[in-house]
């Protein structure tokens, strides 16, 4: 087991009221894994990822254990915490934009990742750059070299900062909407580019995305997250195959599939809630066409089978 | 009758905005104080048309000149060269009130949900803004925005909030009342769910169709989702580099694609192969130095000499695709009336189609 979370709270606002944006959380990477992590916005999948390299706003109250290669990430020391940070666990961003510094040159950003990360000797820096943006499909890299971020699009520019992340061969890639500014074209090569990563130096990679494609694509297994809560997990063949929790159909309904004679797409009625109202029921009860009183009174327990899948609903075993 | 439920000037399935050998260039800065003055072509030559109570659903990747015909057709870019008219008449030569008319009768609604209001304005006030913008009397407003608030499913109340305190889906569904306030006959929609969440994206999408079937509103509608453009679009025209490379039906063009980039496209968004089975090669073209001949070929699996040599026309594939409807009948589904025939700018689309084309690999520059 490359990481491991047991019970991870996250909450903020008054303690009277928090609003908990990851809620008792049990998740398990393993090394060389592809796992989708999949939500809506406000589902807490990315203050997840926050949660494991400990990059939380200082308001955040966190509770829970996780463990990183055998080490508790809870106990490191600032210095411990900058060796995982980067070398270990890499990121890649949502936002693009405000990765890359403004003031220096695409050069400039990636010759320091490459000297303070792994140790290219400053000859060879120019030269491992380019290589490092060929690798990402830039085109013309030794004058992308010369750009400001500004210059660029906002696709290159990911593609910069997922050159950066794979440069130091971490044990974990923690991806944060890598491919949702890609075109679709240029988003294959780069799930492609994962792949081989996984392949070549056995990282695991944390896909965290709202686009169900990508993790269909690549992942082997899917983790599908509400209002701050895992839902459904399981593996990616069985879980979109068979999807058990209400929540997981209703999305998987809900995205239109281009093959067939006509393309067919649910809406999920009702709104996201408020995380700040949810209390000891089930988040999706009021959305859930198989709501029953229980629902609204309880947490749903953990319902497991094989297959390392496991589903939160009260219904799920009756149901399906 | 509710104002705003009239039907459209013009009837369905006549030709509503036209675009022949449309032209865009754009002015690349330069490398150096005595470099050459470069230029981008974003749009090369395209020609379609959008017919009135149907959706035309335009795809393409960043930098394929979309977002770039949508602009000129809001008048918000100047074409360089070739025609584009919006009722049989030019664009570029109306008079002031023609123009004001115009400017009326065309709405957007764009990608970022959270751009696209004013933070400082209360949602009445800002779909009421257009129709104050045309100077009508204040208690028609009122009664406007209370219709159109109710049209576009939201709450009553919703009049008296600001932007912020509603989701990226409300937010769409403001813009939305707010581009229909000025019962507009064309709506432009740059990517109008690209933003939102999932779940939500099947609301506003089944929105945007329910408008047009309700009051005959023709859209425009550029996107990258192939799944989606085909959900609401008649027709689709594919998009490569400034130039269009197929156009046609949308079930037809989405389902039995002819022309390689856009085979590449499905088999990529229809998950027909698996992750890398088939990989594209070669390089995407440097805008500011396109290759010869086809845009495509350097990416190409089945590009010779010819491509290199010849730039494609985006000519007739075949008549089994010419789609008879007849005329004045108006309750086709989606304005499927006078859907055009199917057209492909590949020299190699039939063999190709018939397996009887093999592939040669990308060719290089100079190869």
């Amino acid at each position: 087991m490359l990481l491991e979370i047991r019970s991870l709270t996250v909450a903020f606002g008054p303690v009277e009221r928090p609003v908990r944006a990851v809620w008792d959380v049990d998740l398990s990477i393993d090394a060389g894994e592809i796992v989708g992590i999949a939500g809506e916005s406000g589902s807490g999948k990315t203050t997840l990822c926050a949660a494991i390299v400990r990059n939380l706003p200082r308001a955040a109250r966190v509770s829970g254990e996780m463990r990183f290669d055998g080490r508790s990430i809870n106990a490191m020391s600032a210095s411990e915490l900058r060796q995982l940070r980067g070398r270990e666990i890499s990121m890649i961003l949502q936002n693009p934009m405000t990765s890359l510094d403004p003031l220096f040159t695409v050069g400039n950003q990636l010759s320091e990742v490459l000297a303070t990360r792994c140790a290219v000797p400053s000859g060879r820096l120019r030269e491992r750059a380019v290589e490092l943006l060929r690798s990402v499909h830039m085109t013309a890299p030794e004058h992308r070299l010369r750009q400001y971020p500004h210059e660029l699009s906002g696709g290159m520019r990911q593609r910069v900062l997922i050159a950066m992340a794979g440069s130091t061969a971490p044990k974990l890639l923690l991806a944060d909407e890598p491919t949702t500014a890609l075109d679709a074209t240029i988003q294959e090569e780069i799930l492609v580019l994962f792949r081989e990563l996984r392949d070549r130096r056995g990282t695991a990679i944390a896909i965290v995305t709202h686009d169900l494609g990508v993790i269909r694509r690549i992942c082997d297994r899917i983790v599908i997250m509400y209002a701050g809560r895992i839902v459904e997990e399981g593996p990616v063949a069985t879980v979109f195959s068979a999807p058990r929790h209400p929540y997981t159909q209703a999305l998987l309904a809900s995205v239109p599939v281009l093959d067939g004679d006509r393309v067919q797409m649910k809406s999920i009625g009702g709104q996201v809630p408020n995380l700040a109202d949810l209390g000891d029921f089930c988040a999706f009860a009021d959305r859930c066409p198989n709501a029953v009183d229980q629902c609204r009174a309880a947490t749903p327990k953990e319902s497991a089978s094989g297959d390392r899948q496991r589903v939160f609903c009260w219904r799920a075993d009756e149901l399906s | 009758m509710h104002a705003h439920e009239r039907p459209s000037v013009g009837r369905t399935g006549d030709t509503l905005v036209a675009l022949c050998g449309l032209r865009k260039e754009f002015a690349a800065r330069r490398t150096s104080a005595f470099g050459r003055r470069r230029k981008v072509v974003a749009v090369d030559g395209v020609e379609f048309e959008i017919r009135a109570g149907s959706t035309f659903g335009l795809v393409g990747e960043s930098g394929s000149g979309k977002s770039t015909i949508a602009r000129m057709i809001l008048k918000l870019e100047r074409p360089d060269a070739g025609e584009l008219s919006f009722d049989g008449r030019p664009l570029w030569q109306q008079t002031k009130a023609q123009e004001r008319d115009y400017r009326r009768h065309v709405q957007a609604v764009l990608q970022d949900p959270y751009g696209a209001l004013s933070p400082r304005l209360k949602v009445r006030e800002i779909v009421g803004e257009p129709l104050s913008a045309q100077g009508r009397p204040r208690a028609e407003i009122d009664a406007a925005v209370t219709r159109l608030l109710e049209t576009v499913g939201l709450a009553n109340d919703a009049g008296q909030r600001y932007p912020h305190q509603f989701s990226g889906g409300q937010r769409q569904r403001i813009a939305i009342a707010r581009a229909l306030s000025v019962e507009p006959r064309l709506l432009v929609l740059d990517e109008p769910v690209s933003a939102l969440d999932v779940s939500i994206r099947a609301q506003i999408l089944m929105l945007l169709r329910e408008m047009q079937e309700r009051l005959g509103l023709t859209y425009l509608f550029v996107g990258h989702d192939l799944a989606i453009v085909r959900y609401v679009s008649a027709v689709v025209g594919v998009m490569y580099f400034g130039r269009m490379v197929e156009l046609g039906p949308a079930d037809d063009v989405l389902r039995n694609p002819r022309h390689p980039y856009t085979r590449r496209l499905v088999s990529i968004a229809s998950m027909r192969q698996a992750l890398g089975a088939e990989r594209l090669t070669g390089e995407l073209p440097n805008p500011l130095s396109p290759p010869s001949g086809c845009h495509f070929r350097m990416r190409c699996a089945y590009a010779t000499q010819r491509c290199i040599d010849e730039v494609p026309m985006l000519r007739e594939s075949g008549d089994e695709d010419r789609v008879n409807v007849p005329k004045g009948r108006v309750d086709v589904p989606r304005g499927r009336v006078g859907v055009p025939t199917r057209r492909v700018a590949c020299h190699y689309f039939a063999e190709i189609e018939a397996g009887a084309k093999a592939a040669t690999g990308p060719k290089a520059e100079g190869a």
